[in-house]
């Protein structure tokens, strides 16, 4: 297992009390394992994210534990994270247009973020360079400023940077959305190669694309409301969901490759509450169709087949002896 | 989110900002005072009501009097009558041809965007005082409103600047192009749709505006160019030095004009901060 | 590059022409007979009176056809012509604009970069520290808000009336003559003192703030999140802030020279300092037309220059503007 959550629980801290997008989440993601988190909008993903990277106010650990490689990873504690983050935890932020500093040249930007973290830069040059060849960038662009950049340069050299130092784990939170197709495809591609090449072991990618991670994820997680829905193989998520969430969210797909987030799943009334002050229990309750009263407690994530986890009542069977 | 629930939300943060609590207190205690202090004394400000000439605060002159026997607090609260004045109507003039030359340049762009930008980058680099100066100069007779008209005149260069900044980067959005294909007219788009866009920031361009009107005020008042059949903050300073206040060591004559100014242009630019964080969810602190 | 300097070069230029030209129209602004109100303003002797009479009358050219007068004022300006002080008469008013420039020098370029370098710095020093936030921000708030007439007069006041620690008239002691020698510097550098902090002062509260509320800006812009994410060090994230704040800085301090000179002139006032802003104020008050017109043509040029020179500060700290890649920005 290359991470492993425990009940992990964030709350953003506002002054009209705490917005809880993200309750109580476990799970684990393998070796070699593309993860796809999917969700409606506001349900929590870049919450979950970014708990495990970067975890600052207003977000406040509540409760929970996250492993990396079996090192439980102090996540509200900034300054020792920042020793994990980019060597053993990365990311590809979803404004990648904008994150390089406009005022440095990428090359120098690069030294100098690579020096303070005491790695020798000269020493990486020549990987650094097989790896821009890699995601076809002229070598030039180490000498310009991202100014000069087109924004699909920039998003590659994000790419290449982030994972420059082979992180056991890279987060990419949304980083097609802003790109057209054709390009949306080469980009999910890379993120497999790099996978492939080992240059990351395992990954998490939050879309809103479902066809995307069709294409390149191995598991897919399903949020609602701040809660872990389901996790399945792809496969299983798409042809064979058990969570009725997922259940209505496939079903609103006409076919793979909508954009769900477009639509308000139209088919299910009602929307997602509000995480200020959520119902407790099963927070889909009130849209769900086979709700009862068993749903008012939150429902555990359990493993029904290897590798399938639900949280719903129902079919835990606990309608037929509850 | 409704737009309902985002002004409850802005009146919230603004009611928990400190600084907005500290800067509207203080303006607010000014502007009481401007309305409230002529109804506290029975004098004139230029009348020569003490005899024994100046005298420091004492129970019957609060503030003292001049050398000439004239009641500062008088002055003073008639002075802040001018500044709030000249606050009103230069930085309201200076931000409405603002938000004119702002507008067109940002919205038309192309050739009328360079010409308006040329202009307000050489009136930018005059410097206003010395022009100021001149009309001032010139004018035998001068009012408080007739300054304040002169300042608004030749303020407004940044806040053009500033504004068509900010239409540049809403005119193309989603919502001015819809309102461009279903044909309305430009003046029309600006005022329903980039306009009330802009009001927060329009809001704390008037303020910045209302500001600098008073410490420009203040400054041709000191130098003799203010207004010459009134009272003001920047006048009285004047006066003091001319009549060698610093000297003889009549401090309440020249200190409170200038404690004013300071705390009210002071209250403004932290009204202003608070709310830029109000407005601005990235800036509020938790 | 070029192309940047090339627009701002541009703008310069019309800017001295639409200035020159105002400059021109002063003395013809004038109700009446201009010669006349002007001269009998300055007691002259009778013999003066006709000698500047015929002068000036001849130096408008009022002979001549308005296009005619309008070259001539230009070439008169190239040959360093400004014509002669009523005020101060017979001295050419070139000659004392001269003498007044290097006080202006003298006290308004260190106060500005002092103030400019100083503020910056601290303000950066002071973003996002709880502790310094809460207490010394407030004195920015309050020092860029004093008028800098009033803080002038407050300080001179305060350490030169009450402490008497300093001289608060003039550039140097009236019972010296200038000449090199300790005794004359040190007095210099006295009478330097509060005209010089009081513009200091004001101006150390505003960079301040500026810089604040820039680097807050700053710190949560995309590229610091970024570098926070992968664990860069809390100084090379502020290190990047800075380097990107202070650009809208240099612009802010182009468009402050306005400002600036406007403070000048009044702290001049206040503390009879001969520079050009003190002498402004008499020539209004004695109504030298030519004198006005001198100063302010000078004051202008003063302004282009430092102008300039901030646009090739920028251009050497944005590389956007080396690259051609921003049409504008300051
Ligand atoms: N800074 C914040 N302060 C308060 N609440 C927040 C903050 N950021 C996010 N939230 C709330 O937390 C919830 C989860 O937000 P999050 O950004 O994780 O959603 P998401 O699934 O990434 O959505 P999207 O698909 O739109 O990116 C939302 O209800 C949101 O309103
Ligand atoms: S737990 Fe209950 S409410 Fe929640 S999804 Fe399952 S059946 Fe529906
Ligand atoms: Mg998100």
């Amino acid at each position: 297992m290359s991470l492993q959550v425990d009940n992990l629980t964030v709350y953003y801290q506002t002054l009209r009390g705490d917005v809880q997008a993200l309750e109580g989440a476990t799970f684990s993601i393998a070796d070699g394992e593309i993860m796809g988190l999917a969700g409606e909008s506001g349900c929590g993903k870049s919450t979950l994210a970014n708990s495990l990277i970067r975890l600052v106010p207003p977000m406040r650990l509540v409760r929970g534990q996250v492993r990396l490689d079996g090192e439980v990873l102090p996540i509200d504690d900034a300054r020792r994270m920042s020793d994990y983050r980019f060597s053993r935890v990365s990311v590809i932020p979803q404004y990648a247009m904008n994150a390089l500093n406009p005022t440095r040249k990428v090359g120098k930007m690069m030294a100098e973020l690579l020096g303070s973290k005491g790695v020798d830069f000269a020493a990486t040059i020549p990987e650094l360079k097989r790896r821009l060849d890699l995601v076809e960038l002229s070598h030039d662009v180490l000498k310009m400023y991202p100014i000069e950049l087109s924004g699909g340069m920039k998003q590659r050299v994000v790419m290449v940077l982030s994972t420059l130092l082979n992180p056991s784990l890279l987060i990419a939170d949304e980083i097609t959305s802003a790109l057209d197709v054709s390009t949306q495809k080469a980009v999910a591609e890379m993120l497999v190669g790099f996978r492939d090449r080992g240059f990351v072991k395992s990954l998490i990618v939050i879309t809103h694309d479902i066809s995307i991670l069709y294409q390149i994820a191995d598991t897919i997680l399903i949020m609602y409301a701040g809660q872990l829905a389901e996790k399945a193989p792809t496969d299983v998520i798409i042809r064979a969901p058990r969570h009725p969430y997922t259940k209505l969210l496939i079903a609103s797909l006409p076919e793979v490759g909508v954009r769900y987030a477009e639509r308000r799943l139209s088919g299910i009334p009602g929307r997602p509450p509000l995480l200020l002050d959520p119902p407790a229990g099963c927070r889909f309750r009130e849209r769900c169709s086979v709700a009862f009263e068993k749903c008012l407690e939150a429902p555990p994530f359990v493993e029904l087949e290897p590798g399938h986890f639900v949280a719903c009542w129902k079919e835990l069977g606990e309608d037929v002896d509850g | 989110m409704s737009k309902r629930k985002v002004r409850s939300e802005t009146l919230y943060f603004a009611l928990r900002n400190n600084k907005l609590r500290v800067g509207l207190s203080v303006i607010l205690f000014f502007l009481v005072l401007t309305f409230v202090g002529p109804l506290l004394t029975h004098y004139a400000p230029y009348d020569y009501v003490n005899p024994l000439g100046a005298q420091p605060p004492s129970a019957k002159y609060w503030f003292g009097t001049t050398m000439f026997g004239q009641d500062v607090f008088t002055q003073f609260v008639h002075g802040l009558k001018a500044t709030f004045l000249v606050g009103v109507v230069g930085g309201g003039l200076g931000t409405l041809i603002g938000i004119l030359i702002g507008f067109t340049a940002g919205y038309r762009g192309g050739v009328v965007d360079e010409v308006l930008n040329m202009i307000t980058n050489i009136v930018l680099v005059i410097p206003t005082l010395a022009i100021l100066l001149i009309i001032a100069a010139y004018l035998k007779v001068r009012g408080i409103l007739t300054e304040s008209i002169f300042i608004g005149c030749t303020a407004w260069p940044w806040a053009a600047r500033a504004i068509r900044a900010q239409t540049f980067s809403l005119r193309s959005r989603e919502f001015v192009d819809l309102a461009r294909l279903s044909g309305m007219s430009p003046w029309r788009i600006i005022f329903t749709e980039i306009a009330p866009n802009m009001m927060s920031y329009l809001l704390l361009v008037f303020i910045l505006q209302f500001g600098g009107a008073i410490l420009n005020a203040a400054t041709l008042d000191f130098i003799g160019l203010g207004p010459t059949n009134a009272v003001s903050l920047g006048l009285m300073m004047n006066n003091a030095v001319l009549w060698g206040a610093l000297l003889l060591g009549i401090w309440w004559w020249f200190v409170p004009p200038g404690l004013a100014i300071m705390a009210i242009v002071g209250a403004l630019y932290v009204t202003n901060v608070g709310l830029d964080e109000v407005f601005n969810p990235k800036l509020r602190e938790m | 590059m070029r192309r940047y300097l090339g627009r701002k070069l541009l703008i310069y230029v019309l800017t001295f022409f639409l200035a020159v030209t105002i400059d021109w129209l002063i003395p013809r602004f004038m109700p009446g007979d201009p010669v006349q109100t002007m001269l009998s303003r300055a007691s002259l002797h009778a013999e003066a009176v006709e000698v500047m009479h015929g002068y000036y009358t001849r130096a408008f050219g009022l002979d001549v056809p308005v296009w005619r007068q309008y070259l001539n004022f230009w070439v008169a300006i190239f040959h360093g012509d400004l014509g002669t002080s009523v005020y101060l008469f017979p001295q050419p008013v070139i000659k004392i604009i001269m003498r007044a420039v290097p006080y202006d020098v003298f006290l308004l370029l260190p106060a500005i970069l002092l103030s400019w370098f100083a503020g910056n710095w601290f303000g950066a020093f002071a973003a996002r520290n709880k502790w310094l936030d809460n207490t010394l921000l407030p004195l920015g708030y309050i020092l860029t808000a004093t008028p800098y007439m009033w803080l002038g007069i407050l300080l001179a006041w305060l350490f030169g009336v009450v402490l008497g620690i300093f001289p608060i008239a003039g550039a140097y002691s009236f019972s010296m003559r200038p000449h090199l020698s300790w005794a004359f510097i040190g007095s210099v550098v006295k009478h330097w003192f509060l005209p010089f902090a009081s513009i200091f002062l004001v101006k150390f509260g505003g960079w301040a703030i500026g810089m604040r509320n820039m680097i807050i800006y700053e710190l949560e812009a995309d590229y610091s999140h970024y570098l926070e994410a992968l664990g860069a060090p809390r100084g090379l994230i502020r290190k990047y802030a800075f380097r990107n704040a202070i650009l809208p800085q240099i612009t802010g301090l182009s468009l402050d020279l306005g400002v600036i000179v406007a403070g000048a002139l009044v702290t001049e006032v206040v503390f009879s300092y001969p520079g050009i802003g003190y002498l402004i104020l008499q020539a209004i008050q004695n109504q030298d037309y030519f004198l006005i017109q001198g100063c302010f043509l000078f004051i202008i040029i003063g302004v282009l220059l430092a102008n300039f020179a901030i646009d090739i500060a920028y251009v050497i700290v944005d590389p956007r503007t080396r690259l051609g890649m921003v049409g504008e920005s300051a």
